[in-house]
This record gives C-alpha cells, sequence and structure tokens, in this order.
C-alpha cells in the first residue's frame, strides 16, 4: 500500500523496465476497504487528464445508461509532440493503466477494452503488448483487451477520431452537432479515457476516495503528470501534487528561474507570463488566467528567445496537422500562420496582419467538428497578448535578439509533405 | 384570414466536414448565412423564432439547396443548452421485457 500523502503515486517503484504483473500486483496491495466502485469514483472527484477535464464520474454514468455492446477506449495516443506522459506511464506501469480500464469496464458494463497507442511508438507499443501477455497468461477474468495502433497524427488522439478509427480505420474527427455525444463503434457505445485517467481510477479503485484526495486541491483533487520541455537542463515528466507553485515544478527539472513565459497545456494551451510563475498548478488557480492544465505539458521559453517565431513555428505545424475536413480550419489556420510569418517579418505587411490575425481568429472559433482550431486560436491570442512587445519591436523594425538567433525551444516535428500524410 | 402562430424556435446547423463552400446557403438564406474569406458559411448560433417565417422558409430553402446536405434546420425548444447529463441509473432497473 502507498502513503496517501507520498509521491509518486503512479510512478511508484518505477525503474527503467516495465513493473512486471507480479511486482505490480506487490506494489499496489488493495487495501480491500473499497465498496463500489462507482460512489468511490464519484466521491474522489476524479476528472480527466487528457486536456478537457471532463468529470470522470458523469462519463461513466452517461455510459451505464446506454445499451449495446459497450466499449472502453484506452487513448494513449500522445498527440502533443511536448507531451510524453502517456508514453511514460505506459512503459513503466502499463498494468496500472490496464487495472484502471479494467475498472471502468466493470462500472459501465463493457465487454471489451481498446487500448490505443501511435505506432510510431514501437518500444512502448512492445511493452504494452508484453503487459496483455503477461495478463492473459495467468487467465484473469474480465473483458478482452485489444491493442490497436493508430498512426500518429495530432488530431488522431482526438476521442471521436479515435473512435472514428476503431469503427472504420480512418483518423479523422467526426461531427457532434449535440453535446454530450455517445461516440460508437458499431452500434456499440464507447467511452474514451486518457491513459493517465485510467491509471488514477486503477488508483481509487484500490485505495479509495479519501486516500486519493489527500493529494491536490478541492475541484481538482489527486496528482497529476507534467511533461517539462522547452529551455530546461533536464527535460522531464513529473508527478506533481496538483496546487504545487508552477515555479518549483519548473526548478526541479533545471528550468530557468526567470523564464521569459510558460506554454501550459500543449499546442493548443495557452501562455503563462513570467512573472506569474508562482501561480499553483491546478485548474482552480489557473482559470482566472483563462489558462489550464491541459494535457499536461509545461514548455519553458527563455528571455533570450523570441516569441514570435516560436509561435509561429507551432501555428504553422498545427495547420499542417489539420485534418483537412472543414474548410475554417484547413484554410484559416494556414492562414494564420502567414498572418504569424508576416508580423515576424515586420514593416507595413506586419501591421496589417496583425489587425487580420485578430479577425481571423473570430471568425474561426467554433467553426471545426473537432476543437484543433479553437486551440491554435487559443494559441494565437494568447501569443498576441504575451508577446505585445515584442510584436511591436518587430513592426518597428527592430526584431528581438531572439529572432537573429537560429537556436528554437519549442519541439516542433518537420514538416511533412501534405500527400505523405497518413491517416490509416 | 388566420394568423399562424408558431411556438419554438430553430438553429440552422451546418456539418463543417461535408460543407465544401459551395456557397449556395449564402444566396438562399441571405439573413441567415454569412461567408468567411474562404466561401464556408458562418451562422450564428443563437436560435431564430419559428414564429419569423421568412427567415424560417429561407432557412429550409437553404438546407433543400445545399449541394452536399450540409445543412440541417434544427427545432429547438428551450433556447438554453443543455449542459448537465449526470442521470444516474437506479441500481435495479429490470432489462426484463413486458409481456405484449
Amino acid at each position: 500500500m502507498i502513503e496517501a500523502r507520498t509521491l509518486p503515486r503512479l510512478f511508484a517503484g518505477a525503474t527503467n523496465r516495465p513493473l512486471s504483473l507480479e511486482a505490480h500486483e506487490e506494489m499496489f496491495r488493495p487495501a480491500g476497504n473499497v465498496a463500489s466502485l462507482l460512489d468511490e469514483l464519484d466521491a474522489s472527484g476524479l476528472v480527466g487528464r487528457g486536456g478537457a477535464a471532463f468529470p470522470t464520474t458523469r462519463k461513466v454514468q452517461l455510459l451505464r445508461n446506454q445499451r449495446g455492446h459497450k466499449y472502453v477506449v484506452v487513448n494513449g495516443m500522445e498527440g502533443e509532440p511536448a507531451a510524453h506522459k502517456d508514453n511514460r506511464l505506459l512503459s513503466t506501469n502499463p498494468h496500472l493503466v490496464l487495472d484502471g480500464a479494467e475498472m471502468l469496464a466493470t462500472m459501465i458494463g463493457a465487454s471489451r477494452i481498446a487500448i490505443c497507442v501511435a505506432r510510431d511508438n514501437p518500444t512502448v507499443v512492445h511493452h504494452v503488448e508484453q503487459a496483455i501477455h503477461e495478463r492473459a497468461r495467468r487467465n484473469l477474468r474480465g473483458p478482452g483487451i485489444d491493442l490497436h495502433t493508430p498512426p500518429w497524427r495530432y488530431v488522431a488522439g482526438e476521442e471521436s477520431a479515435l473512435v472514428h478509427w476503431l469503427d472504420d480505420n480512418e483518423s479523422l474527427p467526426q461531427y457532434r452537432p449535440d453535446r454530450p455525444h455517445i461516440l460508437r463503434i458499431g452500434r456499440g457505445p464507447a467511452m474514451v479515457d486518457n491513459a493517465e485517467t485510467c491509471a488514477n481510477v486503477g488508483l481509487i479503485g484500490r485505495y479509495g476516495a479519501q486516500w486519493f484526495r489527500a493529494l491536490g486541491t478541492h475541484d481538482h483533487p489527486g496528482s497529476v503528470v507534467v511533461s517539462v520541455t522547452g529551455a530546461v537542463t533536464r527535460p522531464n515528466v513529473l508527478e506533481v501534487n496538483l496546487g504545487t507553485p508552477i515555479s518549483s515544478l519548473l526548478a526541479s527539472a533545471g528550468a530557468d528561474p526567470a523564464p521569459q513565459a510558460v506554454l501550459l497545456g500543449g499546442y493548443g494551451g495557452a501562455w503563462l507570463r513570467g512573472d506569474q510563475i508562482n501561480t499553483p498548478y491546478c485548474n482552480e488557480a489557473l482559470a482566472p488566467l483563462s489558462l489550464s492544465v491541459g494535457a499536461g505539458v509545461a514548455a519553458v521559453l527563455p528571455r533570450q528567445a523570441c516569441g514570435i517565431i516560436e509561435a509561429h513555428r507551432v501555428v504553422r505545424w498545427m495547420a499542417h496537422e489539420s485534418a483537412r475536413q472543414c474548410g475554417p480550419c484547413a484554410f484559416g489556420l494556414p492562414a494564420l500562420a502567414e498572418d504569424l510569418l508576416a508580423v515576424v517579418r515586420g514593416g507595413r505587411d506586419g501591421v496589417a496582419a496583425i489587425a487580420r490575425l485578430q479577425d481571423r481568429c473570430n471568425v474561426i472559433e467554433g467553426r471545426g467538428a473537432c476543437r484543433h482550431p479553437d486551440g491554435v486560436v487559443r494559441f494565437v491570442r494568447s501569443s498576441i497578448d504575451v508577446f505585445a512587445a515584442d510584436i511591436d519591436n518587430h513592426l518597428r523594425g527592430a526584431p528581438c535578439a531572439g529572432a537573429r538567433s537560429s537556436q528554437r525551444y519549442l519541439t516542433v516535428p518537420a514538416l511533412e509533405h501534405e500527400e505523405d500524410l497518413i491517416w490509416e | 384570414m388566420g394568423v399562424i402562430r408558431r411556438a419554438g424556435m430553430f438553429i440552422l446547423q451546418v456539418n463543417p466536414i461535408l460543407c465544401d463552400g459551395f456557397g449556395h446557403c449564402a444566396e438562399l438564406a441571405p439573413e441567415l448565412v454569412h461567408l468567411d474569406e474562404w466561401g464556408y458559411p458562418i451562422i450564428s448560433h443563437d436560435p431564430v423564432p419559428l414564429a419569423d417565417i421568412g427567415s424560417y422558409e429561407s432557412a429550409r430553402y437553404a438546407e433543400r439547396g445545399c449541394p452536399r446536405q450540409a445543412l440541417h434546420v434544427a427545432k429547438v425548444n428551450a433556447p438554453a443548452p443543455i449542459t448537465n447529463v449526470a442521470m444516474p441509473l437506479p441500481s435495479s432497473v429490470s432489462r426484463k421485457r413486458r409481456p405484449l
């Protein structure tokens, strides 16, 4: 049994190798005082760790009321290029994630579990495969577990795209006019949960809600896995108590103590100003700054970097990763990237581009089938706001020193040719 | 001559995946649809009363005239969107079918 107030929880007993089933059961001994999984999950107040922070218990209630051949889909796709949490979790303790998925399956009455890992991460795929074999050898009862390997795309980890892939082998988001919408594989309702959420459910099912609430804040309880990247000496995946000051979590990765800004929540997230890094890392404290924990990314941008160039790189890549299904996303996002490039170059075109950016953001927002364009709009707005002084310098024709150096800080994958993008 | 009184509201919804930006909707329902710079429709999310017959008829024209069948006129009763979905199911629900 793990003590309630100790960290790490999810990474307890982590070594370089994934925990075997025996070691996992040794490490996480059930406390044996969990009466009803549903009540405990309800009392724990767990919210989804995939980015939207949707209460897991609401999702379970919604799916319990459905009929048919149900599925639990574990989302380990790790769409964010700056995030490594799902990969780290699945390659240190895949059994905890699978335990959580089995508990969720029991709660909603699902007959199959589909665990999705991008095929571009062969090591993680291998670890998960091993874990499933280990469980099959033990002949544990319960729902069957299948491993699925969709191609890695930014939007492929979006829940409707994932279900579309499981249903029809296409990683494209679906149109859902009425929310909440029950996603279906064939005719069977599917519940999609992030791998970290499943791991937390695995802990709640063992030790109960009170144990779970010993860490974190009232509205956002538990611990969270954060990938700290950017200008840090030790890029790392950390498990922290929700409510820890962001400065201390950056310090433990060896970050610059006075950064220019920190990107929170991933590439569809927003920037935290360098002077606000003492804010607690939880949604309650970040919401007034219109920020959120999101997918658990903190990318540090140092003083000497040019924020607007980094923003352009991210938006250009995000535009490239659009599924090109909806017009406002397929045409709007490249237009945003072009405007940002005009701002980087400065001059009269830049001044026009800044005005156009605001209008285009308003036009694009909320008009895609998924939230991909909304995330990019949020990122662009936040960049314009946080790097306002830098943008002024660029427009006056005196770009910052960071613009002249060739050093870049955010991880952005190389752009592939549009025809080489694999969606199925 | 009777006055037709209709209660309720409607929204014109577009499926952005099906929409290819033909722009017929902006011709058929100019009071509801504007086009953005790429030719895709911008439609307000606010419900329109059904009593506004002119708007309703043009919405129906737009729905029928869309070459990709991407438009849909949805009737809404309450203007407020559905937010809360927690519906606890009683634990002892009998799944038995009633005799015919």
